[in-house]
Parts: C-alpha cells; sequence; structure tokens
C-alpha cells in the first residue's frame, strides 16, 4: 500500500490539472455545502449574534447571558443533568449496540432479534412517551397500572414516583439507551459484516477464544465506527430535547439544554440567553470535532 | 489446535472464505461437518447459550412496547384503572375502537400518501448529496477539505428548533412556505450532517488500492463512484436510508412549521397529533396510532435487511 501511494504522490499533476482537480471537487461537494450554508450555517451565525444581545434582539448586551447561565443556580443544575446525560446515554448505547450487534451476528434468529432491538427507534416521540407512562406511571395508593410499580409493590415495597424523585434523571435516561441502542447496533452491525472472514476464521482455527477475537480483531478493525457512532451519541445527547419535554417537561430537576432553550423562546421570550444556551452547545462540540479530524487523518496516513 | 498446520484444514479455511462470501450466513455453520463430535457439541451448546442471551435481550427490550400494543385493544376504562398486563387475562375484553377512530378519520388516508410524498424524496436526495460530498471528502484532495467537512459535522449539534424560524421567513421570502418543496430541502438540510458523517466514515475505511488502481486505469470519478463505490457501500447505505427515512416519517416539528398553511399537505404526524388534541386527554388514540405510523418504517427495514451481509467487502477486494 505503501508503494501505490508513493507513486500516486510522485506524479503531481501540473498547475492547471490541480486547478481542474480541485474544480471537480467542488462539483462533487458543493450541493451538499449549499444546503448546510443555507438551512444550517445560516441560522446559527444569526443565533451567534443574538447570543451577545437582549431578550428582543435590539441591543447589545455583551457577555451578560453567558454570565448568566454560568452563574444561575438553574442553569447549573441543567448543564449538570446536561452532563449526566452525556456520559451515561453514551456509554450505554454504544458500549449496548455493540454486545448486541456482536451476538445477533453469531446466531440464526439474527433478523427477528434486530428487529426487536430496532422497533423502539421506529416508534413516534409521542408513542415512546405514552409506552413509558405504562411502566413509571405512579399511584399513591390502590391498583398501579405502571408495570415497574405494579413490580415494586409485588415484592412488597412502596411505589414510587420515578419522575420525580431523585433518581428520575436516570429513569430518563434508560428511555433514551432503549431507544437508541437500535441505531448503534444497527450501524455497528453493517460495519461487522465488513470484518474480513478470512481473518475470523484464521483466528479461531488458532483456536484464539471468543473473548480474545473480540478485542484484538474486531474491536480495533471496526473502531472507526464505533468513533462515529459514539461521536453522534454525544451530539445527540448535547441537545437532548424529546424525552425531557414529552416526560416532564423539565420539571423535578430534570431540565436540559435543549428543554431550557425552547422555554426561554417560547415561554420566557428572551432570545439572547436561549440564543446563547445554544451557543454552548456548539462550542462544548469542539474537542469532540478536533478528536474526529485528528482520527480521519490517522486513517488517510495509513492507506 | 495445532490442526490448523495440516494442508487439508487450511483448503478448507479457504472454501470456507468463498462459501460465506458467495452464500452469507453464520460461518460456524459452514465448518460444522469437519469438526470432531465433541468439539461439535460444544459449539452447539455454545450456540444455544448464545441464542437464550440474545432472546432474553430482545424480550426485555420489547415488553415496553408490547404493553402499548395489548395498551391499543384495550378499552380507554380499562386503560386507565387497570395494568396492560390485566388485558392478557381471560376473559379478554379486546377492541379495534382505537384503530378504527384513527383509520375513520377522513383525511387519513391523504395523510399517508402525503407522509410518503415527503418521505421518499426527502430520504433519497440526502443520501445521494451525502454520498457524492462524501466520496470527494474521502477520495480527493483540495484546499480546505478537512476544515469544511468539520464544519458540517460539527452542525449536527445544532438543534433544528434554532433554525425553524429563519427558514421559515427565508421560505416566505421566495415563496415557498407549505410546499413540497420547501420540506424536501429541510430534510435534506438537516440529514445531510450526518449521512456525510457515516459516509465518509465507511467509504474512509475501504481499500485504498482499489480506488488508486482505478484512477491509474484512467476510469473518471463518477465510473469509479457508481462502478466500485456504491456497490462497496452498499451496507452503510442501507442503513443510512433506514435512518434518514424513519427520521422523516416520525417528523412533527418541521412539517407543522414548514406544511403549517396547508393542511391538505399535512403527513399522517400532523393528523394523528391533530386528533389526539382534538379527543382531549384520551391517549388511547395514541395507542394506535404509534403502531400504524410505525408499520413502514418497520418494513423498510426488514426489506433492507438482506443488504446487511458478510462478504460483500471482501469478496469485491480479491475480485
Amino acid at each position: 500500500m505503501a508503494v501505490s501511494a508513493s507513486s500516486v504522490s510522485s506524479k503531481r499533476p501540473l498547475f492547471g490539472k490541480r486547478a481542474r482537480a480541485q474544480l471537480i471537487a467542488w462539483l462533487w461537494i458543493g450541493p451538499a455545502v449549499a444546503f448546510v450554508a443555507v438551512f444550517l450555517l445560516y441560522p446559527v451565525v444569526l443565533t451567534a449574534i443574538w447570543s451577545f444581545q437582549d431578550a428582543t434582539s435590539t441591543q447589545f448586551v455583551g457577555l451578560e447571558n453567558f454570565r448568566l447561565i454560568f452563574t444561575n443556580p438553574n442553569m447549573l443544575l441543567v448543564l449538570r443533568n446536561n452532563l449526566l446525560w452525556l456520559v451515561l446515554g453514551t456509554v450505554f448505547t454504544v458500549a449496548l449496540g455493540l454486545l448486541i450487534a456482536v451476538l445477533v451476528d453469531r446466531v440464526r434468529i439474527e433478523s427477528v432479534a434486530k428487529a426487536a432491538i430496532f422497533i423502539p427507534m421506529a416508534i413516534s416521540f409521542v408513542g415512546a412517551g405514552v409506552i413509558w407512562k405504562f411502566v413509571y406511571d405512579y399511584a399513591a395508593t390502590g391498583e398501579q397500572i405502571g408495570l415497574l410499580n405494579a413490580v415494586v409493590t409485588h415484592f412488597g415495597a412502596q411505589p414510587q414516583a420515578w419522575l420525580v424523585n431523585g433518581t428520575n434523571n436516570i429513569a430518563l435516561i434508560i428511555v433514551y439507551v432503549w431507544m437508541w441502542t437500535g441505531f448503534c447496533m444497527v450501524i455497528l452491525s453493517a460495519a461487522l459484516k465488513g470484518v474480513p472472514t478470512d481473518i475470523l476464521e484464521a483466528a479461531r482455527v488458532d483456536g484464539a477464544s471468543e473473548v480474545a477475537i473480540f478485542f484484538r480483531i474486531i474491536v480495533p478493525v471496526i473502531s472507526p465506527t464505533i468513533a462515529v457512532v459514539a461521536t453522534t451519541m454525544i451530539i445527540n445527547l448535547l441537545k437532548i430535547f424529546d424525552i425531557v419535554y414529552v416526560m416532564t417537561g423539565g420539571n423535578f430537576g430534570t431540565n436540559v439544554i435543549g428543554v431550557e432553550y425552547y422555554n426561554q423562546l417560547f415561554h420566557i421570550f428572551d432570545n439572547g440567553v436561549a440564543s446563547a444556551l445554544a451557543v454552548v452547545l456548539m462550542i462544548a462540540i469542539v474537542p469532540i470535532m478536533i478528536f474526529n479530524i485528528r482520527r480521519f487523518r490517522a486513517q488517510e496516513a495509513q492507506r | 489446535m495445532n490442526m490448523a498446520r495440516n494442508p487439508a484444514d487450511v483448503t478448507s479455511v479457504i472454501t470456507d472464505v468463498d462459501l460465506s462470501s458467495k452464500k452469507p450466513g453464520p460461518s460456524e455453520e459452514v465448518s460444522l461437518g469437519r469438526l470432531s463430535p465433541r468439539e461439535r457439541l460444544m459449539r452447539s451448546i455454545n450456540s444455544g447459550l448464545l441464542t437464550f442471551i440474545v432472546v432474553v435481550i430482545a424480550l426485555l427490550w420489547s415488553v415496553p412496547t408490547f404493553g402499548l400494543f395489548i395498551s391499543s385493544f384495550r378499552f380507554p376504562a380499562d386503560v386507565h384503572s387497570t395494568g396492560w398486563w390485566n388485558g392478557l387475562v381471560p376473559p379478554w375484553h379486546f377492541t379495534i375502537e382505537n384503530y378504527q377512530n384513527v383509520l375513520q378519520q377522513q383525511d387519513m388516508g391523504t395523510a399517508f400518501i402525503n407522509s410518503l410524498i415527503i418521505a421518499i424524496p426527502g430520504t433519497i436526495i440526502p443520501v445521494f448529496v451525502a454520498a457524492f460530498a462524501a466520496y470527494a471528502f474521502s477520495w480527493m484532495k483540495f484546499p480546505g477539505r478537512d476544515w469544511i467537512f468539520l464544519t458540517i459535522v460539527a452542525l449536527l449539534v445544532v438543534p433544528i428548533q434554532m433554525t425553524l424560524i429563519p427558514i421559515l421567513s427565508l421560505f416566505t421570502s421566495v415563496g415557498l412556505t407549505g410546499s413540497y418543496w420547501g420540506i424536501w430541502l429541510a430534510h435534506t438540510a438537516f440529514g445531510l450532517p450526518f449521512a456525510i458523517y457515516l459516509l465518509r466514515s465507511f467509504f474512509g475505511a475501504l481499500p485504498g488500492d482499489l480506488m488508486e488502481s482505478a484512477r491509474i486505469d484512467g476510469a473518471s470519478h463518477m465510473r469509479i463512484f457508481f462502478n466500485i463505490l456504491l456497490p462497496l457501500a452498499i451496507p452503510s447505505i442501507a442503513s443510512l436510508v433506514i435512518f434518514q427515512f424513519m427520521w422523516v416519517w416520525n417528523d412533527l416539528l418541521v412539517a407543522l412549521v414548514l406544511l403549517g398553511g396547508s393542511p391538505e399537505r399535512a403527513p399522517m404526524t400532523v393528523a394523528i397529533a391533530n386528533l389526539v388534541n382534538s379527543f382531549g386527554t384520551n391517549y388511547e388514540v395514541l395507542t394506535a396510532a404509534a403502531f400504524i405510523s410505525m408499520a413502514l418504517p418497520l418494513i423498510i427495514f426488514f426489506s433492507l435487511q438482506r443488504y446487511f451481509v458478510r462478504g460483500i467487502l471482501a469478496g469485491s477486494v480479491k475480485g
């Protein structure tokens, strides 16, 4: 591979050819760049400007909105919750998705099992809200119509208000893991199908244990895909909105940036603070993007 | 296990690889015939245990949905007073009233067609635009490439709520509000960052010698893209199609904002949301609606399953 790479770089095209190659490259990425510029970048630039302005976006207030976000106790709780979501959500969806993808790869019922894990993704958020109401529902006395409390009271314990008590953030994160593990599984499964069969067979014939095959062969080969899935989960979790909005509305200490953004914009009508929250989200992903660029450069150096 | 040193086994490994690239499936089964009885027993115990674990996980995952499914066939009064598992105990007391309430809504058929009209181009356009871009990002060299790519992926973090007001005012000024074009373009843009990110990662992992030898043979980018890259990238494109279709199909927010002024183009999600509002707090309608709207994404998922096969990559690299 090294030979072919050097032979390509040795016959560098002339200046005219290089300009032509660049033009061709722009034709290929042009449509994507245009879409993203109009529909995403333009709103981002507007938001960045609004984040330094007051509630009605008429006067500049400097860093006032950001000072509020990082000093107000309610806002600090929002940031803390987001961090909790980020860590637990990413770890559980990626780890479970990988585990399930590897397991179902070896059984005859692969298609049915994958569908069972995938189904929660296909359900609309409102539907999912109703589903988990039937799990977390709480009645102080009498008949429990929530599954979890029915199980708990069956064993003689007190029913819990799962969406109100101290562990309510965890209860919400479980809903996310239930929904998004299928996403991780499908994408990791697509990558698993690309692991060369001959390497796996050779390792098995040589007597390597399945655990060793998993950590020494499968994980290194699909590590780019693991990074993609983890990055997507981190970004998704940073802007988590739907689950919290549908199930608790951000009450009982479960508020997150995505819901607070919505509240600031549509209930408090403070476009300045709302925009500053969105800017915080965008700054938070810079380290993740730097990691990705390094990864892509390393991938390219290898081939 | 020094059996591998034996020439006969080496050939068997080779045939095994050929077999699995022609006919995908768990490779253990193919090689089962050549193992000693004890090993065969161990393997079948192991695979039995594995199947058991997979079944337990799948059941655990399905319990909440199953509860919704049972509830969708129960009478509203029952749903509110007893747990859904009570519905499983005879005498059964089921009804299809909830489904009738959703399906008999007079514009539900139109809404279904509208959902298709929105979701099909809303999937095909972004997948193609993203595949072209991802090809250039992985296999062409041009100044600013990494920064442009980085910016596009970073825009994944933009909450859609944030973009809707600027886009709406933009659409109003060019007359795209309430049109299918407007919503196709919006869904394309919202889907692109993830689509480009996923495809670039898969494309970049493909063997470089394949592309380079094709270039040296004088193949154009178009030829390489359609004849070499797309066939190799089928599993990743299939997974992208599944998710993009599902996101567009289940979208309520974008449709509500961008098609708000034209109810004759409203998709199912909007029709169902209206239904729930008109029924007040009776969320039994939602139980049935959730299953009706889930059907098509599941059909797509099952029909694209067969593209998730082992050996696509291995076969082409050798050939």
